[in-house]
């Protein structure tokens, strides 16, 4: 086994094992999240959409589930099955876009749970899901008439996406709809940086679960992934520190 | 919790631990039945394109049955989806006018789309400073400028000032870009371990 696998195995025990310790220590202490303004505007718009009985537009990228970019697809479908659980009794209910078939399986399976968790199962219309396209472009050309047409208030991007995810703001923009987004992608992030009024960067995407209610695991990854973080700070400051003492590993 | 429930999570999770072992402990026989899951999964993905496809086909035609807005576009879609599928079963996707289809009408759309996002960029950029007027804001858009004005052509020489700009510049964004990464891989991490452990469930199992 090599170094660098050796290293990859403790990481992931030591991160398997901090999940499960603040599990079980967020069952004895609730969290305390700290304020993030995306999310404050996510939950106040997904409230103001139902009262208003306008449409929620969930987008979840393209997130191809058999790579390692899956991740952001599986925080933004934890999101999902929150966010319909509070927006089924809409008289127009959510619509969920994705540019990958599979992501569009999980994303109708979201919306059932969703629908079911609020006792409305017979309200879910499998058409809910859809697959818009399956290239970056055909996925934000598909996703842009559900932006014009549909009667969207709110648009929540969440997943892997590129470039195309400004096309998508845009549009967002151009109908006065409220927009939140978030993507693991460095250039998305950048994008949305600019198109958004209050911009998610980094990690801050995986949040996503823990602020929408999704349970105590989502609150439990934040506080792993905030000892993690710390750790390869040390980490990293302690080997600049050995370098510059000309230690060399 | 229903049976499927348990059954759709105790796979799950099964399948992997077996890929994860078989990442950290490359014996012939784990080895061997990675990659028969990954083909499995692999093939089943190749199913969620045929079932995408016809997802998408049966949205657009809901939508021209009801006549809702936009539905002539979903008129054109399904013929053209449905014209190319036929023709490309016939006839193979080496077929000249299949190539046709590709070159002569896919990639200029995209292409076309690709132009439309500089526009979209551009207004972005200006909008900014309506959204946020932050340091963080102002700074975001010096940098976006000085980088356009180091990379485009010029009709002089100004190879040193547009190094210097690159990397200076450079340097501090690619640190800001890791650190940035730093944190989407620990929170890939943790989002994957929540589903190996079968705490999270989107397969079904919720």
């Amino acid at each position: 086994m090599s170094a660098s696998t050796i290293i990859g195995a403790i990481v992931l025990i030591a991160a398997g094992a901090l999940l499960l310790i603040f599990i079980v220590w967020r069952k004895r202490v609730p969290a305390s999240l700290r304020r993030i303004r995306a999310y404050d505007r996510l939950n106040r718009d997904v409230g103001l959409s139902v009262e208003s009985g306008k449409r929620l537009h969930i987008s979840l990228g393209r997130g191809d589930l058999l790579t390692a970019r899956n991740a952001s697809a599986f925080a933004g479908l934890a999101m999902l099955r929150q966010i319909v659980e509070r927006a089924s009794v809409s008289d127009r209910p959510p619509v969920v876009t994705s540019g990958d078939s599979a992501l569009t399986i999980l994303s109708q399976d979201a919306l059932r749970a969703g629908y079911s968790a609020a006792g409305a199962e017979e309200d879910f219309r499998v058409s809910a899901g859809r697959l818009t396209g399956l290239s970056p472009f055909a996925y934000a050309a598909g996703a842009l008439p559900i932006a014009r047409d549909e009667g969207v208030s709110t648009h929540i991007i969440i997943g892997d996406l590129g470039v195309e995810s400004a096309l998508i703001a845009d549009a967002a923009e151009r109908q006065g709809a409220s927009l939140v987004a978030m993507s693991d992608g460095l250039s998305a992030q950048a994008l949305l940086y600019a198109a958004a009024p209050d911009p998610l960067v980094g990690e801050e995407l995986f949040a996503a679960g823990a602020y929408s209610g999704a349970g105590m695991s989502h609150e439990a990854s934040l506080n792993a992934q905030d000892v993690l973080r710390w750790l390869i700070i040390m980490i990293m400051l302690a080997g600049a520190a050995l370098t510059i003492l000309g230690v060399n590993f | 919790m229903r049976v499927t429930a348990i059954l759709t999570t105790a796979l799950a999770m099964a399948v992997a631990f077996i890929v994860l072992l078989g990442f950290f402990f490359p014996v012939p026989a784990l080895l061997e039945l990675r990659a028969i899951l990954t083909n499995w999964a692999m093939t089943i993905g190749g199913m969620a394109v045929f079932i995408g496809v016809l997802n998408l086909v049966a949205v657009h035609i809901g939508k021209i049955q009801k006549r809702q807005k936009g539905s002539e576009l979903g008129v054109i879609l399904v013929f053209s989806l449905l014209s190319v599928f036929t023709y490309g079963v016939l006839f193979g996707v080496e077929d000249p006018l299949m190539q046709m289809t590709m070159n002569a009408v896919i990639a200029p759309v995209e292409a076309a789309l690709m132009a439309l996002l500089v526009v979209t960029l551009t207004y972005t950029g200006i909008r900014l400073l309506r959204w946020r007027r932050d340091l963080a804001a102002i700074l975001f858009l010096a940098v976006v400028v000085l980088f356009l004005a180091a990379m485009a052509p010029k009709p002089f020489d100004n190879g040193i000032l547009d190094g210097l700009i690159v990397n200076v510049a450079g340097t501090i964004a690619q640190g800001g870009a890791r650190g940035l990464l730093i944190g989407v891989a620990l929170g890939a991490l943790l989002t994957g371990l929540r589903v190996m452990f079968g705490i999270d469930r989107p397969y079904g199992g919720d």
